[in-house]
């Protein structure tokens, strides 16, 4: 099964995303996507050095909807900062200390964190142990890093890598 | 009512292409302008999308998406090239 | 009423984009300015093609559902060259309004 159909995921994917750009589903373009949706796979097949398996969906789904809310609640507070003027900003670098391990998960909460309320992750340490984060208006890091762990790595670590064990 | 909606939404993104054509020449420093640059094609994608609406015509939606694709890509070859000096290692 | 909706969504996309777009003008540091075209500009554009997909759905009786593939693209994308400007930046050592990180001399390679 591995060997045919090596990243089902991917493949499901790469499925939905072909009909999205055709803009119409008819049974000739879900073959043409289903066979793309087979064949890419392999010619990519080195870019995915480790198969990804999504342990919990409906925490999934709930991580996802908490990335839409963070990501509206964001856009509004950076736009209420911005009309406010630079004068009352205190921006700040924070360090959050991972406690995930694997690079997919790493790049998701990077990205969620600069997706969401005032943060922005700018850079990853050499050891992928600590991520500098910019914030743009605080007073109070730690109930930052508090808040980046809880509501997004927490989910993150249950999702891709609860069974890894301690890290 | 959705036509003066459009003439607005017109009005509002080349005043940010003004403001982005600013920081652009200001400067002060290279990863200023490529950000510039970069909120640039964002932009740009904006006002393909309203000209798309107001034309009422839905092929724009391609030009939309390749600028999305070059846009992305370029940005992140000019950042390779601050962060390393060359790009393709 | 549709025109309504559209006419909200297409107001509040581009106006988020200017806003976007004023922070990259007026913000004092770069780090800040940053945070204006990664998340605003990119809420912006998002609703402006959400507006687009409901636009075009309705006229064309059929749905038109490929917008969300620029929106999806644009959402996983900004945060991307966010991180790697910031990466620059922090490597060219610019100055900051807020005290600097401890600095990282050989940068690895995430996302």
């Amino acid at each position: 099964m591995r060997r045919i159909l090596p990243h089902p995921l991917l493949t499901l994917t790469l499925v939905i995303l072909w009909l999205l750009l055709v803009n119409q589903v008819s049974v000739g373009h879900l073959v043409l996507g289903a066979l793309l949706g087979w064949l890419i796979p392999f010619a990519t097949t080195r870019f995915w050095p480790e198969s990804t398996r999504i342990r919990h969906p409906l925490t999934l789904l709930h991580y996802l909807w908490v990335l839409m809310v963070g990501i509206v609640h964001g856009s509004f507070h950076v736009a209420r900062l911005i009309l406010q003027g630079p004068d009352h900003l205190r921006p700040a670098f924070v360090e959050v200390p991972l406690a995930l391990s694997t690079d997919l998960a790493i790049s998701l909460l990077a990205n969620t964190i600069s997706l969401t309320p005032g943060t922005v992750s700018v850079q990853l340490s050499t050891d992928k142990r600590t991520l500098t984060v910019h914030v743009l208006d605080t007073d109070d890091a730690d109930a930052v890093v508090a808040e980046i762990k809880q509501h997004y790595e927490v989910p993150l670590m249950k999702i891709f890598e609860q069974d890894v064990g301690s890290c | 009512m959705l036509n003066t909606a459009l003439v607005i939404a017109f009005a509002l993104v080349s005043l940010a292409f003004l403001l982005n054509f600013w920081r652009l020449l200001k400067g002060p420093d290279a990863p200023d302008r490529i950000l510039a640059l970069d909120t640039l094609y964002v932009n740009t994608i904006a006002l393909v999308v309203i000209f798309g609406i107001h034309r009422g015509n839905a092929i724009y939606f391609e030009a939309a998406l390749l600028i999305a694709m070059m846009g992305f890509v370029s940005t992140v070859a000019l950042c390779k090239y601050l962060l390393r000096g060359d790009i393709i290692e | 009423m549709i025109d309504i909706l559209l006419s909200v969504l297409i107001l509040t996309g581009a106006a988020l984009t200017f806003i976007g777009s004023l922070g990259l003008a007026r913000l004092r540091d770069f780090y800040s300015r940053l945070h204006g075209p990664t998340k605003a500009t990119t809420l912006g554009v998002g609703c402006l093609l959400i507006a687009s997909a409901v636009f075009f759905s309705l006229r064309d009786e059929g749905v038109s559902l490929h917008e969300v593939l620029v929106t999806l693209f644009l959402f996983i994308t900004a945060p991307v060259s966010a991180h790697l400007l910031g990466k620059a930046a922090l490597h060219l050592k610019l100055k900051s309004l807020a005290p600097m990180p401890a600095q990282d001399d050989a940068p690895s390679d995430p996302a």
